[in-house]
């Protein structure tokens, strides 16, 4: 995804702040509405160099779609993550067989990296410790592949589809 | 009704459920990182589940709810890689039943970047 200038990523700032204020207010009131825009315009201001890379391209309906698609996925990634952590504390044996593992990632931007380092955290059994270029170093309660190349298709594949869409 | 009232109080037990199930996990698990990991998920779905149980008991506050759930959402895995990249750094002991070690050279090489 191409870089974008100053002016679009100030407007998705104040566009992004202005949502979250309605849903957190949860009220249309006209003196609500107006003094919630003048503070998105005032915090956007000072905010909108850090907060985000591509600005408005957030908004196409490609990436909403996949989105779509994406959020209930990363749930039922939760959820799985829960009963295994669940499993592996109450059996009496306690299956662990925990190591730290590194895996390649193909996506280019940092958004990509932290929602992949997020959704790595989320799913059973690993955890994102670090980042550094396109290597992730994971720590993994139960090791099935040692190697770079194995632990990136057992850990990482199932999101890169998705991610790749989103975030490019 | 009834049904909201259903789906908010399992919603606000389930949570309750894996948040003891973490609390478990802290006293079973043998080091800090599995800990970690086991602290991360439930307390993720936990209080997740619990804030959406209240947002559905109280219509009222569902919405705001939604965005203290994403919030949680998106913010717990960033703390605890903070914390575990920390631990690794500060040299936390792990136990020995830790297979494989890659966090060596990771963090090796970007010492040796440093120093230059």
């Amino acid at each position: 995804m191409e870089k974008v200038g100053k002016l679009n990523k100030y407007v998705f700032t104040v566009v992004v702040m202005f949502i979250s204020w309605v849903m957190l207010t949860s009220t249309f009131r006209p003196d609500e509405l107006i003094t919630g825009f003048i503070v998105s315009l005032l915090v956007a201001l000072g905010s909108f160099e850090y907060l985000t890379e591509h600005g408005l391209g957030h908004f196409s309906p490609k990436r909403i779609a996949y989105l779509m698609l994406y959020g209930p996925y990363y749930l039922w990634q939760i959820l799985l993550a829960n009963f295994d952590v669940a499993y592996r504390v109450i059996s009496p044996s306690m299956p662990i067989k925990p190591g730290f593992v590194a895996i390649k990632t193909n996506l280019k931007t940092d958004s990509g990296k932290l929602a992949l380092a997020n959704s790595i955290t989320m799913t059973p059994g690993t955890l994102t410790i670090d980042a550094k270029d396109d290597v992730l170093l994971i720590h993994w309660i139960y090791v099935k592949d040692k190697t770079l190349e194995g632990a990136t298709k057992e850990i990482g594949g199932p999101f890169e589809k998705y991610l790749k869409e989103i975030f490019g | 009704m009834i049904i909201r009232l259903i789906i908010g109080y399992f919603l606000l037990y389930f949570g309750a459920l894996f948040l003891l199930l973490g609390a478990f996990g802290l006293i079973r698990l043998p080091d800090l990182y599995t800990r970690m990991q086991a602290a991360t998920k439930s307390t993720t779905l936990g209080a997740f589940s619990s804030v959406l149980g209240v947002g559905i008991l109280h219509p009222g506050w569902f919405i705001k709810c939604v965005v203290v759930a994403l919030f949680i959402l998106l913010t717990a895995p960033i703390g605890s890689s903070a914390l575990m990249r920390a631990a690794y750094k500060t040299g936390v002991p792990f136990d020995e039943r830790t297979v494989v070690d890659k966090a060596k050279e990771f963090f090796g090489e970007e010492k040796k970047e440093e120093a230059k």
